[in-house]
């Protein structure tokens, strides 16, 4: 209920948690931003002390007194320190690779304790998704927090509202925050498998380019450029301490492939569509072909490797969305 | 929403191997001290609990099922039964509580579980109290408290080091005794329990009782347990004038004295005697209405009557530790007059029982002039006699006083007690019996005199008309040692407990000074009651506290306590590591020179810039640049880089 409230009432809900999203850069959780309630453990705890106080008072029993006394203290101490768990952490993200649309995006999210002690056992959960991961953070080190996000569209994927929980050390007190960083992570389309277009002569309607016969025969080896895939390092050489080079085939230089949005029946929706020359762009991309991709507005030039693929998918998964 | 299960919920988290032996080890602590007082077999019976549950988690095996479990608790709850008789009253229901300790790990799966089964251990603790607070039992349980507070601990940080996990709950300890020292001080105490307690609530209190027959005495002295402590204003009485007086005995059956009732009177002092002591008294709890003063109490301590025999009563029994002032006098002048009827009392004797006694006595009455000097023949009588003081008396029949005077002459000061008495009434001389203590150890350490159950004795009062009652010890006129020296060189040294015997002089001065400290620990720890509150409140200033005066001053304090613990924790945190703040120093000494550090500019880089900027210092420079990034982002930043970093930064000087 007070979810849905303050999804209602989005400026209630960032004065509540002290921020307005996203977040840029590194989030340091002040004090303001940490809340803390007891557990069912600790109203146990509160009853199990209330009972030894009457017990006390009965008996006459001075260390009774003494005991109750100390457990009542112990757990104020433990709320301080539940909170201190939490308090000042540094939280900030790191880079998140691209995903095709229906796997997880894999979030990362550094936790920094800056303090001289040592935090344990705080909880990461992604609000929206549940994903969820316990991790320890070494006084003065850094803890990684991989969380898995179902990325089911394509498009850019904000990470949204990440919870940071603890209940160290006693369990009688559940401190928690939410943050917001500023992360997100592209999201492919989901890759139909499809067979290339068809060898077609004309340029302007796609397909390869003089098509050689002597397609994928090994020609030899040339010094190895950062765009290259490495399925065509040459690992042997590499092994060999000859240093990185790149095996080079004969057909590969002719090979040159248009992938064309027009090139689809007219009576696909976009969507399909853009899943379809995904398929073609890791098609190609395995094939080793120099390809190129046509989307309406805009045309990616032919050349090969993982970058030619990389800036594909994106324009795919970035094309507007009809 | 997701809604996965909350990894941190202790509902979900399974006990590991580890977690549970923790528990069980520091349950064991725990329970210890009730194992010593259990029944053997009850004990063995929780610890096999505890091991079945352990050889479950060790062999992955599954828990038992509800209904065996249940099966346990019907055959514990019998147990008990068995022994006892019942399954309610103080000790069957502690019994009961440590053999739950076990049960409840029968059925401890989750973390939950645990916690609970470590707060019935907190549960536990409180137990032992009911029988001991004494020292060693308070530093038991202290060790009790870190080992269940170190396991909870380890619920929540399973993955930890178990020496981290002890480090933290040591520090949560160490950061709850101010709160608890405060709510101790502050909280207001009442007095009283606030319903009925169980039957058996006072049983075991060692002391004197309402009667004596031969061998009572003999029996309690050889306790070493505490009766009480006195403290003198300036010096104790000597050793042989201190006569703690307890109840009075008037009626004899042959075997058995008896008190007289608790008829009371109006307190009035006695006119000044020989010496007059000014004392305060510590009574341990014995769950009976007198209180013990140096004979002929000359003041009356609050809520405390007279009764018509001298007795110091007080309003209700002595169940816990109570102090009272007081003044005696030794030796007064002249006591009172006494009612016919109690004088009539004092001679009363039953018929037919010790004829050689009553004829010997009727003797010295015949042959006599005056009461007093029948007491001087009946003390030559004794003090000829040759008899032997011994705390194994031998056995004696139904004509108890003839068969100690004249076949086996030998006994405790309540045979002697007994058998004078008895004389003086057979001659006509009105006497009772008194007991109480007799002389008690003085601590060289704190100059408090420490009276033992094993200082118990027993004595006559006669009343000799102008002179009133007067106090007459038989066994010190058939035994003078037994006064003078003390128990301990009067009775066979075998017969006498360890740490009476004289040789042990080393072991004494030891025990003296522990002494010294259980006395402290009882007044300034276990007696702060409302009493001392109320004096603590007024040392503040404020008179008359009352419970709202109290609560207030207390969450006042707690609530500035969790200011204070709020502000210190906020500044440490805001407060930036060593390395980083020689950093910021060196950064400002540069700009100082002109050379700034940009927003965007790498610890590297800007030293490179700086030493270029400024040649001078260029070594300097260079240096601090290298060690911050190795302090910063090396794998070892320790104590040694730290200290040279700040060096170097202090000593640099950009001319």
């Amino acid at each position: 209920m007070i979810g849905s409230l303050l999804g209602r009432y989005p400026r209630f809900a960032n004065w509540l948690y002290g921020f307005t999203p996203p977040e840029r850069g590194t989030v340091l959780l002040v004090h303001r931003r940490v809340y803390i309630l007891p557990t069912r453990l600790g109203w146990l705890y509160g009853a199990t002390v209330a009972i030894l106080l009457v017990g006390a008072i009965n008996y006459a029993l001075a260390l009774g007194f003494a005991l109750t006394f100390l457990l009542a203290g112990m757990g104020l101490a433990g709320m301080v320190h539940t909170a201190r768990n939490l308090a000042h952490l540094a939280v900030s993200t790191g880079r998140s690779e691209p995903v095709f649309a229906g796997e997880s995006a894999q979030f990362r999210l550094y936790l920094e304790a800056r303090t001289a002690f040592d935090r344990p056992s705080i909880l990461a959960r992604h609000v929206g998704s549940g994903a969820q991961l316990v991790v320890d953070v070494p006084a003065g080190a850094l803890a990684e927090v991989v969380l898995a996000v179902p990325a089911p569209r394509r498009g850019w994927l904000p990470l949204g509202r990440v919870m940071l929980e603890t209940r160290f050390p006693l369990g009688l007190f559940r401190a928690w925050s939410y943050v917001e960083p500023q992360a997100r992570c592209l999201v492919y389309p989901r890759p139909e498998r499809a067979p290339l277009p068809p060898h077609s002569a004309a340029p302007a309607a796609g397909g390869l380019h003089s098509p050689s016969p002597g397609n994928d025969d090994f020609a030899g080896l040339r010094s190895y450029q950062l765009s290259d895939s490495p399925r065509h390092v040459a690992w042997k050489a590499v092994a060999r301490l000859d240093g990185m080079l790149t095996k080079q085939f004969a057909g590969e230089a002719a090979a040159e492939l248009w992938l064309d949005w027009q090139a689809l029946p007219a009576a696909l929706d976009p969507e399909t569509r853009l899943s379809r020359m995904a398929g073609w762009v890791l098609a190609a991309d395995r094939s080793g072909a120099h390809y190129g991709l046509r989307l309406p507005g805009r045309e990616i030039s032919p050349a090969r490797g993982d970058a030619q693929r990389a800036m594909c998918l994106e324009a795919l998964a970035l094309y507007p969305p009809s | 929403m997701n809604r996965a299960a909350h990894p941190l919920a202790p509902e979900i988290r399974t006990v590991s191997t580890r977690d549970l032996a923790w528990l069980i080890g520091s349950l064991a602590i725990v329970i210890a001290p009730h194992a010593l007082r259990a029944p053997w077999w009850l004990t063995l019976l929780t610890l096999c609990l505890y091991g079945w549950r352990f050889h479950f988690s060790l062999n992955r095996a599954p828990l038992p099922s509800r209904w065996l479990v249940l099966a346990v608790t019907a055959v514990v709850l019998l147990g008990v039964w068995t022994e006892y008789r019942t399954l309610f009253g103080r000790q069957p229901g502690i019994i009961l509580l440590m053999l739950f300790s076990g049960l409840k790990l029968l059925e401890t799966r989750s973390h939950r579980d645990a916690a609970a089964a470590a707060f019935l251990g907190y549960f536990l603790i409180i137990t032992n109290f009911l029988y001991t607070q004494s020292i060693p039992t308070a530093a038991a349980m202290c060790v009790a408290l870190f080992a269940l507070t170190a396991t909870l601990v380890g619920f929540s940080a399973p993955q930890r080091a178990p020496r981290a996990n002890l480090r933290t709950a040591g520090v949560l300890l160490a950061h709850a005794v101010p709160a608890a020292l405060v709510l101790f001080l502050l909280f207001p105490r009442v007095h009283g329990p606030l319903w009925g307690l169980p039957q058996d609530a006072y049983a075991g209190m060692t002391g004197l009782s309402e009667t004596m027959s031969p061998g009572t005495l003999s029996r309690l002295a050889q306790s070493d347990t505490l009766a009480f402590r006195a403290e003198f204003e300036g010096d104790p009485p000597p050793q042989a004038q201190r006569y703690w007086r307890g109840p009075v005995l008037w009626d004899f059956d042959g075997r058995t004295w008896r008190i007289g009732g608790r008829h009371l009177v109006a307190f009035s002092p006695p006119p000044g005697g020989l010496a007059r002591y000014r004392y305060g008294v510590v009574l341990e709890p014995h769950n009976r209405h007198w209180l013990f003063a140096l004979e002929t109490a000359a003041s009356l301590p609050e809520r405390t009557r007279m009764s018509f025999d001298g007795q110091l009563l007080a309003t209700a029994p002595v169940r816990s530790r109570v102090r009272y002032q007081l003044t005696s006098v030794i030796t007064p002048e002249s006591g009172a007059g006494e009612e016919r009827g109690t004088l009539q009392r004092a001679l009363r004797l039953p018929a037919g029982f010790n004829p050689r006694a009553v004829a010997l006595a009727r003797q010295w009455r015949e042959e006599s002039a005056s009461d007093a000097q029948v007491l001087s023949r009946a003390v030559a009588f004794l003090r000829q006699g040759r008899y032997a003081y011994t705390l194994e008396p031998p056995l004696l029949g139904a004509d108890a006083v003839d068969e100690f005077l004249f076949a086996t002459k030998a006994g405790f000061c309540e045979h002697f007690a007994s058998a004078f008495t008895f004389l003086m009434r057979a001659a006509g001389v009105p006497a009772r019996v008194v007991t109480g203590y007799q002389g008690g150890e003085l601590n060289p350490v704190d100059s408090i005199i420490t009276v033992r159950q094993s200082d118990a004795h027993a004595w006559t009062e006669i009343f000799l008309g102008s002179r009133g009652w007067v106090r007459v010890d038989p066994t010190a006129a058939s035994i003078p040692g037994r006064i003078e020296s003390g128990l301990a060189r009067s009775v066979p040294e075998r017969e006498l407990l360890p740490l009476m015997h004289p040789r042990l002089e080393w072991l004494r001065g030891i025990r003296h000074q522990w002494d010294a400290l259980a006395h402290k620990w009882n007044v300034w720890v276990l007696d702060y009651n409302p009493e001392r509150q109320r004096d603590l409140m007024s040392l503040i200033g404020i008179r008359n506290a009352d419970w709202r005066m109290l609560t207030a001053t207390l969450f006042s304090v707690l609530g500035l306590m969790t200011l204070a613990l709020l502000a210190w924790s906020l500044r440490r945190l805001a407060r930036p590591d060593p390395v980083q703040r020689a950093w910021r120093q060196f950064c400002g000494k540069l700009a100082a020179r002109g050379v700034e550090r940009a927003a965007h500019e790498g610890p590297r880089d800007f030293a490179s810039r700086a030493a270029r900027a400024l040649p001078a210092a260029r070594q300097a420079i260079l240096r601090i640049g290298a060690l911050y990034i190795g302090l910063r982002y090396g794998a070892r930043a320790r104590a040694a880089g730290i200290k040279q970093l700040k060096r170097l930064v202090r000593g640099l000087r950009i001319a």
